[in-house]
């Protein structure tokens, strides 16, 4: 009943709202307050390092964990009291591979549907259609087990979309594909966000696949750091960047800062500057830092500088 | 429903496109039949029957067990290649990953026994009788039984050696100590302690009673010597069906908790 009401209002056609969560693993804090409003058919992901909590919040998300504090809704339906009508929207296609290597492709589709509540003609005929649109209707009678795989992740996707789901969560989609793979991938999530309208989620450690997003989440030590799309987060740390290599770090940062009044990141083994109009000055950075260091680069903002700029440490 | 038939439909299609598990499960306990059936031959003191007979009950549940184990461990497998993720975030309560393995291995160790008593028919070291309708209902029961059991602890384990040491640990001795491989004596006043405890422990296992109910229903004419404990078929039918209920009850309230591992 709750979870009716909820969905009669305008939280309905927002596929994914996360309030105030919190998440620990013992005493290890994996998320420590993310909010975040997924919108209707974008391409979503969460982007960050290795543990920085994105795959604790897909799997809270994609029901498989328990919440322990705050909210997460699906299209209005709550994931702690509306699970089973939650279950029901998404399609989850999870970073280790789902498939019973044992059965043919076709088999596989059918053991999924069936647990959706397919049956018949009807199982058939969209199991056909999925295959169809991932261009692998000519493996369906194959044991998954001989599969390539990227086919294997074709076939992973194809089952996270026989239910129709309005929303498709994917954990790390691209891991394990070849490039030639992974822009099969990307073009068959564009199709369906603009052809069915679904709108997608995913978690990435990947920039490039990240920068291909409508919009993104950067996560760090259980937080979003920044949120918004690629482009406009880059041109928040302005449009150009002069990359300085160099082993004297601090050393070269501070002239920078205190001759040329630019602001800097600093980094391991390379300064940044990511100052608007920065480039205009080029030849005086150049000047300033060549005797100490091993090259200076120009080249546009990227996700790692906003990155950088919002964490203060390197992507890695 | 539907979900558990299909799970069930899975296992039996797993099962059988992997000919060493059929092998395993059924060749086995047949060879133990015919190697311990004839060496152990002399020796049996077992009231009217000789061990090859004695032991063919005990063979049957052997293979009951042995394709219930087989069956089950596929659970550690689905785990561990990720199919249970799948099944876990699926619209369906859990319960039905308990009846679907259940349902599935039940269903693959009874077809696996049924032919060996085929066989067994065939070569005449089973009779023909009327009570042979009733003996593949026993053997269906037990067999659920006994994959129930199979669930319940491989739900706990994260590996398949895990599985493997329970399985030497309790399942065997469980089947050993079930009058399959040798008869349940009487007491007599002058037994030893162990004796005791082992004769206790026999009359309390719960496949004692499936073994001696299939037992009396392959050779409805067979008399065993007055000196072994045998329980009544009433008895045999009652214990078995508790065991089944029992099994599956827990089972069911198993699958409900986080499984070991089950995160990747």
């Amino acid at each position: 009943m709750q979870s009716q009401t909820h969905e009669n209002n305008s939280l309905a056609t927002t596929p994914l709202m996360v309030k105030g969560v919190m998440h620990h693993y013992g005493e290890k804090a994996a998320l420590q307050g993310v909010d975040l409003v997924v919108k209707p058919g974008e391409i979503f992901a969460l982007l960050g390092p290795n543990g920085c909590g994105k795959s604790t919040l897909f799997r809270l998300i994609s029901t498989l964990v328990a919440i322990q504090q705050g909210t997460i809704e699906v299209f209005g339906a709550d994931c702690t009291s509306a699970r089973a009508r939650v279950r029901e929207h998404i399609g989850v296609v999870f970073q280790a591979p789902s498939l019973d290597g044992k059965l043919t492709v076709l088999e596989n589709l059918w053991c999924q549907g069936v647990m959706y509540g397919l049956s018949g003609k009807a199982l058939k005929k969209r199991s056909d259609e999925v295959l169809e649109q991932l261009g692998m209707s000519d493996r369906s009678k194959q044991l998954c087990q001989e599969l390539s795989g990227g086919m294997k992740r074709r076939v992973e996707l194809a089952k996270g979309l026989l239910h129709r789901p309005r929303l498709l969560l994917m954990d790390e989609p691209s891991t394990g594909l070849d490039p030639a793979a992974r822009l099969d991938l990307w073009r068959a999530l564009t199709q369906l966000r603009d052809a069915d309208g679904v709108t997608v989620l995913m978690t990435t450690h990947l920039l490039e696949e990240a920068d291909k997003a409508d919009r993104i989440a950067i996560m760090d030590q259980g937080r979003v750091v920044a949120c918004g799309s690629p482009t406009d987060l880059r041109k928040e740390q302005g449009s150009e960047v002069i990359t300085i290599s160099t082993d004297a770090v601090d050393d070269v940062a501070q002239k920078i800062e205190s001759q040329l009044a630019l602001s800097v990141n600093r980094l391991s083994s390379e300064v940044r500057i990511v100052s608007e109009g920065s480039v205009s000055r080029l030849s005086e950075v150049v000047q300033l830092a060549l005797p100490h260091s091993s090259q200076v680069t120009v080249g546009r903002a990227s996700l790692e500088d906003v990155f950088v700029a919002k964490t203060g440490r390197a992507w890695e | 429903m539907n979900t558990t038939v299909m799970l069930a439909w899975r296992e039996w299609t797993r099962f059988f496109r992997q000919r060493h598990r059929v092998v395993a499960a059924l060749g086995q306990p047949i060879l133990f039949w015919l190697l311990f059936g004839t060496g152990m031959h002399q020796s049996f003191r077992g009231g009217g029957s000789d061990f090859m007979s004695y032991y063919l009950p005990g063979t049957i549940a052997l293979i009951l067990m042995f394709t219930a184990i087989f069956a089950t461990i596929s659970i550690i497998e689905d785990r561990r290649e990720g199919f249970l993720q799948g099944v876990l975030v699926a619209p369906v309560p859990r319960w039905h990953i308990a009846a679907g393995k259940i349902v599935g291995g039940g269903a693959i160790a009874w077809v696996q026994a049924i032919l060996f008593l085929l066989l067994a028919l065939l070569v005449g070291s089973v009779p023909w009788s009327n009570s042979l309708p009733g003996l593949l209902v026993l053997m269906a029961i037990t067999a659920l039984g006994l994959t129930a059991l199979g669930v319940v602890f491989a739900w706990a384990m994260d590996s398949t050696q895990g599985f493997h040491a329970v399985m030497n640990l309790v399942l065997m001795p469980l089947w050993l100590l079930s009058g399959a491989f040798f008869p349940i004596p009487h007491l007599d006043p002058s037994a030893a302690m162990g004796q005791v405890v082992i004769h206790w422990i026999m009359r309390l296992n719960p496949l004692s009673y499936a073994v001696a109910g299939m037992r009396q229903m392959v050779y409805p004419d067979l008399k065993l010597g007055p000196e072994l404990w045998q329980p009544s078929l009433v008895l045999c039918w009652s214990v078995t069906l508790v065991f089944v209920v029992a099994t599956m009850l827990l089972a069911v309230r198993a699958v409900q908790r986080p499984s070991k591992g089950e995160l990747k």
